[in-house]
């Protein structure tokens, strides 16, 4: 019986995995293509679940989850054009602080404009309950999350490794300079890139929002587990942090499983371990323009 | 977060040093007339305004900003206007070090607030070093009140032992304790453990079975490994010790898998209740204040906050603006904010209103508030999460003494 509930701990983590790749990856991608270390991102997450309570009571839940990205998304444009493109070509430690600073700035507003208290957002009726597989109990509305990473994972594998567009942004990240002695002009992309990551944040504060509390610290929570995940599965590395982010849903699940109190530690001590076995993270590739 | 003294970079003008040195030698050297008499009472306020239990840090300040500008509008105490300094206690280590510097360089008169047990301790401690009063307002932990009780600190929101008796009274009513099996979650610090432990006396006491207990720690958001687990136990009722951030993260997911067993809760604070929103919270839980108690004075104060602040007040608006009250009358009575006389007026046993039907009063030998206390229930068809909680009679019932929910002095081992 207890290998039958720890394998259901293991199905559960993997699901869990997908909630944290949905942060990560957008994590991921920024600083692939731009070198940025951006601590905003955990920012963009919560505006997209503050977005999506102010919408969910008039517009109703799908349209709330599909409105909350693309609005993000604008702000998203403007902290690239305004904010981020100064820092391209600095030392990544620049960026690491303006974004720092532009995190608590984001935290503070979503207090001035929604309150401090946190605000009830719940899901429609339907989507409640569990779906039981055998020994295997599943919540519905995460298969539906699942579901949605799945397809925006292949809409993002296939418009980075299938497309013209991909093949730029590709070369962008390796050598930049190349691409501009082409006569390829990359700023646009790069902006793309990172609405696109912004956007992804955005839709998965949307999505966590009825199952977790939305109060303006949601941001500073998730962004050290994002971090972890995008550390241990190497930085700039797409499978890898697919990996890493079932990797620690799995261990996490697994520890709650024996030790709940070590619950949130063990993927600290995930990541300690993988650091000091493979200093670079699972898969983490060479990037030519951050190895000079 | 923190306020870090502000520092003076570039080059200082000849002006502006003439200035500062004659602002530092003022201060120096006329103390006495910066802390005369008729000077503002300095109020020290912590209560934590981030982390796990930050959502509730900030409706306390909101009820002791509220108490403090009623004060000070009808002339302050004693002609002495209330100044209060309210900061972000964050943990146990910053709490204690915010209080030292609060008596020590900020000349509070005394220190309020508080919401973890686990900081409350340790400001505790500060202020007995320092002989100075801590009102420790929304702490709940039998501890505080027990084994680490102190002279120099005052309790006032209702402790563990007489949350799990206010919900008990409730669930044995409606026989859900004997012979039933319980599964608990428990936060993982110095509340939580205190919590479980008062409830593992009510099981025993009632021929109830505990067969799992998890501790779980204070910054879990995802409860799904534990939702399982539960599943896997499959107890007649899961029981709920958890505090703060976990509570509302815990009653969404709970109504996402759709669980089948009923929950209990010895611990929830409405705020929590309401960010989990409509729909998603059940069972039976104690509370020591809602805002639809249906006193005159609870009332006009409900009114009043919601003129104010534009929303309904929370249990812990509530619970520090009585308790700044309680204060303020305390230094009305003796005339003074000198801490020997306060300690001795509070201990007389003096009443005070506290917005419920019968007054409350400290205990003299353990310096807890004795007051009602309420259980309450859930409404699933209510219209919004302000209307879903179903206040309970008051525990004890009006003909019974108020010390009967309480641990008495065989049980509570307070040494003064």
């Amino acid at each position: 019986m207890q290998i039958v509930f720890l394998l259901e701990q293991v199905v559960n983590g993997l699901v869990l995995g997908g909630y944290y790749l949905l942060i990560a990856l957008g994590l991921s991608l920024i600083f692939s293509v731009g070198g940025i270390v951006n601590l905003a991102h955990g920012a963009f997450y919560a505006l997209g679940a503050y977005v999506f309570v102010t919408l969910v009571d008039t517009v109703g839940f799908a349209p709330a989850v599909a409105v909350s990205p693309v609005a993000v998304g604008v702000l998203g444009i403007l902290f690239e054009r305004f904010i981020l493109r100064r820092f391209y070509r600095e030392d990544p430690i620049l960026s690491l602080l303006v974004t720092f600073g532009l995190a608590m700035v984001a935290e503070q507003a979503i207090r001035m404009i929604w309150g401090a208290a946190p605000i009830p957002a719940t899901m429609p009726a339907a989507m409640r309950g569990a779906v039981i597989v055998g020994p295997f109990l599943f919540s519905q509305y995460r298969l539906l999350m699942i579901a949605i990473v799945a397809l925006i994972l292949l809409g993002i594998w296939l418009l980075l490794n299938k497309s013209a567009f991909g093949r730029v942004v590709r070369a962008g990240i390796q050598n930049p300079d190349m691409v501009a002695a082409l006569g390829i002009r990359l700023q646009p992309y790069m902006t793309s890139v990172i609405v696109i990551g912004v956007a992804i944040a955005a839709l998965a504060g949307a999505l966590f929002a009825p199952i977790t509390i939305v109060h303006p610290a949601m941001g500073a929570e998730i962004i050290t587990v994002a971090f972890v995940v995008v550390i241990i599965g190497g930085l700039g590395s797409f499978w890898g942090v697919v990996l890493a982010a079932l990797l620690v849903g799995v261990v996490r699940g697994v520890t709650i499983h024996f030790l709940p109190a070590a619950g949130e530690a063990s993927i600290y001590v995930l990541m300690f371990v993988v650091l000091l076995l493979r200093p670079r993270g699972l898969l983490g590739e060479s990037i030519e323009k951050f190895d000079k | 977060m923190n306020h870090t003294p502000k520092t003076i970079s570039g080059g200082l003008t000849r002006r502006a040093t003439l200035q500062l040195g004659l602002a530092g030698a003022a201060t120096l050297g006329f103390p006495s007339i910066v802390r005369a008499q008729g000077g503002p009472i300095n109020v020290g306020h912590l209560t934590p305004k981030t982390g796990f239990l930050g959502a509730l840090g900030e409706w306390a300040t909101l009820g002791i900003q509220m108490a403090a500008e009623e004060i000070n509008q009808a002339g302050g105490v004693n002609g002495r206007q209330l100044n209060i300094m309210s900061e972000d206690s964050i943990n146990p280590d910053t709490a204690a070090t915010k209080a030292q510097r609060m008596l020590e360089r900020d000349k509070a008169d005394f220190l309020i607030g508080e919401i973890s047990s686990a900081s409350a301790l340790a400001i505790s401690q500060v202020a007995a070093r320092n002989e100075k009063l801590f009102v420790a307002v929304g702490p709940r932990s039998d501890v505080l009140r027990g084994d680490n009780c102190s002279k120099y600190m005052f309790c006032t929101d209702i402790p563990n032992t007489v949350m799990v008796n206010a919900v008990g009274t409730a669930l044995k009513r409606d026989g859900m304790v004997e012979g039933k099996k319980f599964m608990t979650l428990t936060a993982d610090y110095v509340f939580g453990h205190d919590l479980l432990k008062a409830a593992k006396d009510f099981f025993d006491r009632n021929g109830a079975e505990l067969v799992a207990d998890e501790l779980v720690a204070t910054d879990l958001t995802d409860f799904s490994p534990l939702l399982i687990k539960i599943r896997q136990t499959n107890p007649d009722v899961v029981c709920l010790n958890l505090a703060g951030n976990q509570v509302t993260n815990f009653v969404k997911q709970y109504s996402e898998f759709g669980l089948p067993y009923p929950t209990v809760g010895f611990n929830l604070n409405t705020a929590d209740a309401w960010a989990a929103g409509l729909g998603n919270l059940q069972g039976t839980w104690p509370t020591v204040w809602y805002h639809t108690l249906e006193t005159p004075e609870s009332k006009a104060f409900v009114e009043a906050f919601k003129a104010k602040y534009d929303k309904i007040p929370e249990n812990h608006a509530w619970i520090s603006y009585i308790a700044l009250k309680i204060m303020a009358k305390s230094i009305g009575e003796t005339g003074s904010a000198e801490t020997p006389e306060l300690i001795k007026y509070l201990e007389s046993g003096a009443e005070f209103d506290i917005l419920k039907a019968r007054p409350a009063h400290f205990r003299a030998w353990d310096h807890q508030l004795i007051q009602e206390a309420y259980s309450f229930t859930v409404d699933p068809d209510a219209e919004d999460e302000y209307a879903m909680i179903k206040l309970g009679e008051a525990v004890p019932a009006a003909d019974v003494d108020l010390e009967t929910i309480y641990p008495d002095e065989k049980q509570n081992s307070c040494k003064l």
